[in-house]
């Protein structure tokens, strides 16, 4: 079995990476009903390394009721935080703390048979998460070169409490870019929709729509946590993506798929590995008499516009890849008869008509007979990229807050003004591809033979 | 490359009392190849070469009479198709007179690895140096056949796999090749070479079998020789690839009519030509089945007489519960045109340059690949003006 190792960084990494070791022991709980925790599980968590400059997370997190779970050699802390300033955490920190994290992945490392992927869980608008993140991201590129390195990035809505927060945004999408294989964007303000929606269902009163509480994607029932905090429900999102993600490599199934397999389907040039992710279903239905109708509407859920965990909107955008993670008892004729069954309604770049990644694995998630997770190379990441600029050159034009920034050693303009060339060559990159949309393309002209 | 898959085939294997693998004669590792061809083929074959050569040598010293090597992969995946390509040339290098059969099969057209085209390509120009045939079984028709003859619901992959393995059966159990019942042939894939792979330009085989049904619909059914041979000459003609929606307006043209127009008759009705066929024929009353249908010259492209192109095996043992079936693998054009979308996509994508990274990476550079397109539209020319 191969194994991957999760690096969290930062209070927001910290806590979404601890809302998935909760939902991943619930999991391996439900399938192994001999005990909770045993010997492939302890070997399970200690492929994780826990990185804050500031205690009160992580402590909290040893006093909570995984404490027995991770040791002290997993975690590298410091004492005063970033104070949202990517700078402190990127060229302080960074250099400061980066032999003692490449000790603690090292060591990692060494528990593992066979290392496939990295992933790293952090956002990017803080300081620590962003700028350490983003070191701890090239970090792993020198040691380990041939990991995959997969970032799950919570990227700051528009009224973010951070008023830095574009900043420090755009100089982590620039190593984001040049370092990460894939990158997984995740905003707030879908996370708070989805839910918003389910908790809707939750209270619609309807006898026939009354749904089973344990089975939601925001649910932590049945974790080991006790109570549930303000984000768990949003984390609990992240946490299921990670896990859906991985479940092919944890589990058995009929068409298996490999972590480094998405990296080497989803991403036809190198810095275009952004990929935009859905989840479905977003809960059960209590009544078991409920059709299998349930199975199409999954996967006609899963490319609507309510269900990304970004702002944006896949259907009308351009499709470079597609990739379909499905759950559960579903066969292969389903799949195919679905894919055909969406295949009109979606445009795919010209010379990938047909570019669809598909993989089955047969244990579903807890409280669910079968889900699946859409990953999607799509233009549609572009408004959210263009926005984050729009944000960034606002304050940038009146420099404000700047001092900050570079009153930190190794910190010049230059780096703001290449951070913000390298994100716009990006968007110019989606775009252009974005206009052959529409165009009638005609096949490249094949080689000629002599008869 | 990666264990779950062989796990689960041994441990299954070992739970049916009849058979089982041997002890040891698996082969894997940790991490497979990311679904990518340059990494089966450059980095995993080299790194596991010899392992894998040990293996298959115990097996080869332990054959009184080594008839040939049949190997089965796919093309869309990366060991499969990377791995696989590299260990039958090493296969080609150490048993440079055995005959080496690939069997391939080919993945749903509408996706279900992005990169498989390219991987297809790979695989295809590369073998072609080194196979002696190769045996293609496209998703697409399997699961056909699954829906329409075997009414499954739900088709699984379970499903699918239990046909071209019905199919691979019919194929290589024992038979008659020279005429006289009771002389069973010691070298099938010999002669199955010998009469179907006459020039190394052709080398790609087709399988179709009838009659195929679920077994609850066959309790109900009785069949008789010339009907079978009549509806499988029809799906050769018409390149039908199962017996339910075969087009009988397809003709074989006529020897009086001059060239040119015989060709437009030909593209315009759909109708495929045949470098060589085999007609194997087991079950009851055998011997009074008349292939005479299958030896009419029109089939045939003209520089191969009909009588060295055709040849019948028999064996009066029915299989799997058929009690009369005929299997023909043909060496056609019926996998021109699936050949033809393959090498279109992948020109495409290449034209672009996309993931072409991914496979830079582990050493096959764009020269390799144009090499692997020129090798490819040169088989489709072949195949086109059979």
């Amino acid at each position: 079995m191969t194994q991957s190792i999760i690096v969290q960084v930062g209070q927001c990494g910290n806590q979404v990476g601890c809302r998935f070791w909760d939902l991943a022991l619930r999991e391996h709980a439900h399938i192994n009903t001999k005990g909770v925790y045993d010997e492939a599980l302890s070997s399970f968590f200690r492929n994780a390394v826990l990185i804050d400059m500031e205690e009160g997370v992580v402590n909290e997190i040893l006093q909570g009721p995984l404490r027995d779970v991770f040791d002290s050699t997993q975690l590298v802390t410091d004492v005063s935080g970033s104070g949202n300033n990517w700078a402190v955490g990127h060229k302080v920190y960074g250099p400061a703390c980066r032999d003692h994290v490449v000790e603690k992945v090292r060591r990692a490392a060494e528990h593992c048979d066979s290392l496939q992927c990295f992933f790293l869980i952090h956002s990017m608008g803080g300081g620590t998460g962003s700028g350490l993140g983003t070191h701890v991201l090239s970090l792993l590129e020198d040691e380990f070169p041939e990991v995959c390195r997969i970032v799950t990035s919570v990227y700051p809505s528009a009224e973010d409490d951070v008023i830095t927060s574009p900043y420090n945004s755009v100089l982590a999408m620039r190593e984001l870019t040049e370092h990460a294989d894939c990158v997984l964007p995740v905003e707030n303000q879908s996370l708070v929709d989805i839910i918003n929606k389910i908790q809707q269902m939750a209270h619609s009163g309807k006898p026939s729509q009354v749904i089973r509480k344990e089975s939601t994607l925001i649910s932590g029932r049945g974790g080991v946590g006790g109570t549930e905090k303000p984000f768990d429900a949003m984390n609990n999102i992240i946490a299921n993506l990670l896990l859906n993600l991985t479940s092919s490599a944890r589990f058995e199934g009929s068409l298996n798929m490999d972590l480094n397999e998405i990296a080497m389907n989803l991403v036809p040039f190198p810095r275009l590995h952004y990929l935009v992710s859905s989840l479905t279903p977003l809960y059960t239905l209590a009544d078991v008499n409920i059709p299998v109708r349930r199975l199409d509407q999954m996967f006609t859920d899963a490319f609507s516009k309510d269900h990304q965990l970004i702002q944006a909107d896949p259907k009308h955008s351009l499709y470079l890849a597609c990739a379909l993670v499905v759950r559960g008892n579903v066969q292969v004729s389903d799949l195919r008869r679905n894919i055909e069954r969406l295949k009109p309604s979606l445009s795919f770049v010209s010379w990938n008509q047909e570019g669809w990644k598909t993989s089955l694995c047969s244990v579903p998630p807890v409280g669910h007979s079968h889900s699946l997770l859409a990953l999607a190379n799509n233009t549609c990441v572009k408004p959210t990229f263009t926005e984050l600029r729009d944000r960034f050159m606002k304050l940038y034009r009146k420099k404000a807050h700047l001092h900050h920034y570079l009153h930190v050693g190794g910190m010049e303009h230059a780096c703001f003004s290449e951070a913000v060339t390298s994100l716009s060559s990006l968007i110019e990159e989606y775009d252009q591809l974005e206009s052959t949309k529409s165009l009638l393309w005609s096949d490249a002209p094949r080689l000629q033979v002599a008869t | 490359m990666e264990p779950k898959v062989i796990t689960h085939a041994v441990a299954t294997a070992a739970k049916s009392s009849t058979w089982k693998y041997e002890d040891g004669s698996y082969f894997c590792q940790k991490q497979g190849s990311g679904n990518n061809w340059a990494n089966g083929f450059c980095v995993h074959g080299p790194r596991h070469e010899e392992a894998v050569s040990d293996l298959i040598r115990r097996q080869v010293e332990r054959c009184d009479r080594l008839a040939g090597i049949l190997t089965m992969m796919s093309v869309a995946g990366g060991t499969g198709s990377g791995m696989g390509t590299y260990i039958t040339q090493c296969l080609r290098d150490s048993y440079p007179h055995s005959f080496i059969l690939n069997q391939l099969t080919w993945p749903y057209g509408t996706g279900e690895v992005i990169v498989q085209n390219y991987n297809s390509v790979l695989t295809l120009s590369h073998l072609y140096q080194w196979s002696d045939a190769i045996l293609v079984h496209e998703n697409d028709t399997v699961h056909k056949i699954c829906a329409k003859l075997m009414n499954i619901k739900h088709i699984s992959f379970c499903d699918v796999n239990k046909i071209i393995a019905h199919q691979l059966g019919s194929m290589l159990q024992p038979a008659d090749t020279v005429g006289t019942l009771g002389h069973y042939t010691r070298n099938p894939v010999g002669e199955l070479l010998k009469n179907l792979v006459c020039h190394s330009e052709y080398k790609l085989l087709s399988l179709s079998t009838i009659p195929q049904m679920s077994s609850s619909s066959l309790a109900y059914s009785s069949f008789t020789w010339p009907g079978l041979l009549k509806h499988l000459r029809q799906m050769l003609v018409a390149n039908a690839r199962m017996e339910e929606g075969i087009d009988w307006q397809v003709r074989v043209p006529l020897n009086g009519q001059p060239a040119l127009e015989r060709m437009a008759e030909k593209t315009k009705q759909g109708f495929n030509k045949s470098l060589a066929n085999v007609l194997i024929l087991r079950g009851k009353d055998v011997s009074g089945a008349d292939p005479e249908a299958f030896l009419h010259p029109g089939l045939y492209s003209s520089w191969l007489p009909a009588g060295t192109a055709f040849s019948t095996w028999r064996s009066p043992v029915p299989f799997n519960g058929y009690e009369k079936s005929a299997t023909l693998v043909s060496n056609s054009q019926s996998l021109l045109k699936p050949l033809d979308n393959i090498v279109g996509k992948a020109w495409n994508m290449f034209a672009s340059k996309a993931y072409v990274h991914q496979y830079t990476k582990f050493g096959i550079s764009e020269e390799d690949f144009l090499d692997s397109f020129t090798a490819l539209e040169q088989v489709i020319s072949s195949y086109r003006h059979l």
